[in-house]
């Protein structure tokens, strides 16, 4: 069996994930220049949102197909929530300050956060298991597909045309794009900025929110660290695709997602490298790719040249 | 602006300090009876928190039971024994703290634990510096007993420390054996965390696998950080092998088991004791039916030197299980009773001034029927009992298949 095939699959669908919680760091960062590492805790309280919906709400025994349109509106829900809720709090008073406050505010709110579904959610000390939905897999030619990973494959690219649209056509979304470019400007033209940031962290969220669902999906299982590492991975896609641009965060997802996959199935394979091939090697080699393209093209895949970067 | 700014800073950053440190206030448990007397400390250091707190938590109750049980008895005259739990979240960097914090405490002269056997190798030191007697019930990997060496050279390093654990020099060959002779496994990928557990369990495996005629379809290195072994699980199936074989444990174990089978290879996953929890069958789900696991000892459950275990801890109510080393961990507190009835027995009744240095001694010569069998020491302070059982999932539970002693 030809495995290269099942193995950019793989690396797609991990993409994917990193991609949709990249899309919350650029448009932070487009917008207010401020890096927000809270943001990986954004898509954890998502899933955890989505989990509560389904343990709390819903019968039980309710039809993932019922259940999992309620869960994902569970999970935006309170991803949103805690993400206005960090803007407001955390970020809004320190807006004018050095870059360096809000920077560790960040990740003192990160762990605060860690720590408060550690403490407060029932169970949540060690993994909780997620919903599956039921029936699968799926065949084409070698490739096996997860009933889970459909959503994922369907989330990523219909979330990314609909902030597409959104972006370009409505007004709110000029007006993002106004903001990012000269906020001061904008304020004189008539942009509602406070409006305009407290939006960009809202929409973030509901990307991290799906992303958190379709984690839970894919793994079966959520605990509360899982954002950590998923979000230094969907901040480094975002950096690798070009921070600030929005499909540079998708693209960049994929590229990091399908390199990391390959490095673990290949370079061992590679004549003298049998000992870096392994999966515990894989977050080396994505980070060697990330300093590659920053050496070669700092403002990332398909970032813009800016003169005073962060 | 500027004060408004360091004010939110100060805010935030004392609100996570204070969630931080809310962990570590959350495992006292000092119920204990103060009926006159002396006060005896068993120290207890453990992931009470963390992803291996479901193992941790049976360690801890099951120490708790045996010094209840000493104190009901009146087992040794004039001394209370109570317990000082330390979560140390399976990182050594925090089981070392927590050995510094017990061998300050000059009431403690014993301690069960750690868990992980890295754990273990940031305690050890701390301990015989001190001549405090620590007594593993968990800790497998070979080189804690008989120094790096172990495979040519054995040789023991600490004096203080002991376990009532078997060890991976015979865990992974037990499994090896029972993978060729009886499950008639010819084809293996091995996988393992890096970790000195997982990585130690996968090499002693390894080669009696080779030696018995088995082949090695492929390695594997996993990072316990991560969720994701899809491209690993690719690699399984295409490789063709009829078994894999994982060091490490649950957590990753579980996700991992879920991805090969979803990748599409039907074989099952063996691992040692690290796998052997309620929680692997949760996380691996439905696909787990047939996943083996090795365990020290004999299923508490079927020995009748365990019965009164099972029923003493049901009647105490304790809200956890003692999953895979509640037995392992009452041996090891009552390991530590018997020693300091033996000190104190010899001292005329009373508690000597160097009472931690004489229970170390006394540790060596200790002798008795425990939960899970004959309990004895042999000279690296390794348990002489080498029984071992293989389990599998059947039906959402963990079913004993077979016990037996290892023969080289």
């Amino acid at each position: 069996m030809n495995e290269l095939p099942q193995q950019l699959v793989n690396g797609l669908l991990l993409g994917s994930m990193y991609g949709l919680v990249a899309i919350g760091y650029t448009m932070v960062y487009g917008i207010v220049q401020l890096i927000n590492f809270a943001h990986g805790e954004i898509f954890m309280t998502g899933a955890f949102g989505a989990l509560s919906v389904y343990l709390w709400v819903l019968p039980n025994g309710t039809t993932m197909w019922i259940a999992l349109p309620l869960m994902l509106i569970g999970a935006i829900l309170v991803a949103v929530l805690v993400a206005i809720g960090a803007e407001r709090f955390a970020y809004r008073p320190l807006r004018g300050a050095p870059r360096l406050a809000p920077l560790i505010t960040a990740i003192g709110l990160s762990l605060a956060l860690q720590q408060a579904v550690w403490a407060w959610y029932p169970e949540a000390t060690s993994a909780r298991t997620f919903p599956q939905i039921e029936g699968g897999p799926f065949h084409i030619g070698d490739v096996t597909i997860q009933t889970g990973d459909i959503f994922l494959l369907a989330a990523a690219p219909i979330s990314m045309a609909v902030l597409a649209y959104f972006v370009m056509k409505t007004r709110t979304g000029r007006g993002m794009q106004a903001t990012a470019q000269d906020p001061d400007t904008a304020k004189l033209m008539g942009v509602n900025t406070d409006r305009i940031i407290v939006i960009a962290f809202a929409l973030g969220a509901v990307f991290a929110a799906i992303g958190g669902v379709a984690y839970g999906l894919k793994y079966g299982q959520i605990d509360y660290r899982m954002g950590f590492i998923l979000g230094l991975k969907a901040f480094t896609a975002a950096v690798l695709g070009g921070i600030g641009n929005i499909y540079g965060a998708m693209i960049g997802g994929v590229v990091l997602g399908i390199a990391e996959t390959l490095a673990t199935a290949y370079i061992a394979d590679i004549p003298g490298m049998d000992k870096f091939g392994s999966q515990s090697w894989a977050d080396v080699w994505a980070f060697v790719l990330l300093i590659l393209v920053l050496l070669f093209r700092p403002q990332g895949l398909l970032g813009e040249r800016v003169a005073d970067r962060a | 602006m500027r004060q408004r700014s360091l004010i939110a800073i100060t805010a935030a950053l004392s609100a996570g300090a204070l969630t931080l440190t809310a962990c570590g206030s959350r495992d006292s448990d000092d119920k204990g009876s103060d009926s006159g007397g002396t006060t005896v400390t068993i120290g207890i250091d453990a992931p009470l928190t963390g992803d291996l707190s479901a193992l941790g938590l049976g360690i801890k109750n099951s120490v708790d039971l045996a010094a209840k049980t000493a104190n009901k008895q009146k087992y040794v005259d004039g001394i209370t024994f109570k317990v000082e739990a330390l979560d140390d979240q399976a990182q050594p960097s925090s089981g070392q703290q927590n050995a510094t914090k017990l061998v300050a405490d000059k009431s403690v002269l014993g301690v069960v634990g750690p868990l992980n056997s890295s754990v273990a190798e940031s305690m050890q030191k701390v301990f015989d510096d001190a001549k405090l007697v620590e007594v593993s019930p968990a800790n497998t990997n070979p080189a804690l007993t008989q120094g790096t060496d172990w495979a040519t050279s054995k040789k023991r390093v600490y004096k203080s420390y002991f376990r009532t654990a078997t060890t991976d020099a015979i865990q992974g060959p037990f499994a090896a054996q029972y993978l060729i002779n009886d499950a008639k496994k010819k084809k293996v990928f091995v996988i393992d965390d890096k970790k000195t557990y997982g990585a130690g369990l996968a090499g002693t495996f390894t080669e009696e696998f080779k030696k018995l005629g088995g082949t090695v379809a492929g390695t594997e290195h996993i990072n316990p950080d991560s969720k994701d072994f899809s491209a690993i699980a690719t690699k399984v199936k295409t490789s063709g092998a009829d078994v894999v074989y994982y060091g490490g444990e649950y957590p990753q174990a579980g996700p991992l088991s879920k991805q090969i089978k979803a990748a599409g290879a039907k074989i099952p996953v063996v691992g040692g004791d690290g796998i052997y929890s309620a929680d692997f069958i949760k996380l691996a789900g439905a696909t787990a039916a047939g996943d083996l696991a090795t365990s020290v000892g004999a299923p508490v459950e079927q020995l009748p030197s365990a019965k009164e275990f099972v029923a003493n801890y049901k009647t105490e109510g304790y809200k956890e299980a003692y999953e895979a080393y509640g037995g392992y961990s009452y041996d090891s507190a009552w390991a530590i009773i018997e020693a300091v009835k033996k000190v104190v027995d010899d001292n005329d009744g009373k508690l000597p001034d160097d009472a931690r240095a004489k229970v170390t001694a006394a540790m060596q010569n200790v002798s008795f029927d425990g939960v899970t069998g004959k309990v004895s020491f042999d000279e690296f302070g390794d348990a002489t009992n080498k029984q071992l059982t293989v389990y599998a999932v059947e039906n959402g539970a963990w079913k004993p298949v077979k016990s037996g002693t290892y023969s080289g």
